[in-house]
């Protein structure tokens, strides 16, 4: 069961063939293109791929993605960090949100839904945790090593 | 407004708390029942379920932790009331989070209709 805050759902529809929506969704650097991201590589089912944010006054950021499921044309999933955009901060021991995308073929084009879940598992301790961490010391080291070590992936 | 690249700009404050008090089906219960009504003893709050006082005494902890309740002496007893407000603005967020995929759904569905890559100059995607 999850919360009435535990997830974000939107759509969009394009004209154009689901096929070639796949690809903008998919090939990293069309995926770039309008997300606003430069990726160091493809998107690998089960592998991380990282980059850096395009979008004019957030170049200092980063973000990583690890991909989960490429089912050509109809779903493309990753995971995530949520709200991950200090670079000064390590998120790994957070659980990610999950962000997936269907690809639905509708009259004239296609209709491409984007699913971001797992906002409810973020842990209640997380913002004191995220200052700690940003203090910097030992002690945000040792608990996200605790963190880590407790999270069930 | 914005233009806003998908980049994950936080809102002001991620309730993080709240959305992690609220994935707990038997808080969301309890949530749910303070919603009803005025101020209740951890008694009432038990009453009729099969959560123990030590449960429930766990979960009110956590939710109020988040913020969501806030607790009140009166007389020998404590009463806990919900606070509605970081519900308010964990919807806020999450509504945030909603208009930046909606930017980026633009953004894919001028890319794909128009060919125009919507780069920003200066960079070599590609």
């Amino acid at each position: 069961m999850t919360g009435p805050t535990d997830r974000i759902v939107r759509s969009v529809e394009i004209e154009a063939p689901r096929e070639r929506v796949w690809r903008a969704l998919t090939d990293h650097v069309e995926f770039g293109a309008w997300f606003r991201v430069q990726l160091d590589g493809p998107f690998v089912p089960g592998a991380a791929t990282r980059g850096r944010i395009t979008h004019p006054g957030y170049e200092h950021l980063t973000m990583e993605v690890v991909t989960r499921r490429m089912e050509p044309p109809r779903l493309f999933s990753f995971t995530w960090h949520p709200y991950a955009v200090d670079p000064a901060v390590d998120y790994s021991a957070e659980p990610p949100t999950l962000v997936e995308f269907t690809l639905e073929p509708v009259p004239g084009g296609t209709r491409v839904t984007v699913t971001e879940s797992g906002f409810d598992r973020i842990p209640p301790h997380r913002r004191d945790e995220a200052f700690r961490m940003n203090s910097g010391g030992w002690e945000a080291q040792v608990v996200n090593l605790r963190t880590h070590a407790q999270s069930p992936r | 407004m914005s233009t806003s690249g998908r980049t994950r700009r936080a809102p002001a404050s991620p309730p993080h708390g709240v959305f992690a008090a609220l994935g707990d089906p038997t808080r969301l219960a309890l949530v749910a029942r303070l919603s009803a009504g005025g101020p209740r003893s951890i008694a009432d709050l038990t009453e009729g379920t099969a959560i123990t006082r030590q449960a429930v005494t766990k979960h009110l902890r956590v939710l109020a932790h988040a913020g969501l309740v806030r607790s009140i002496k009166d007389g020998r007893e404590r009463r806990f009331r919900l606070d509605p407000a970081p519900l308010g603005q964990a919807q806020r967020a999450l509504a945030d989070l909603a208009a930046q995929w909606e930017d980026a759904l633009g953004r894919l569905r001028r890319f794909v209709e128009r060919g125009d890559p919507p780069r920003t100059p200066g960079e070599g995607l590609g």
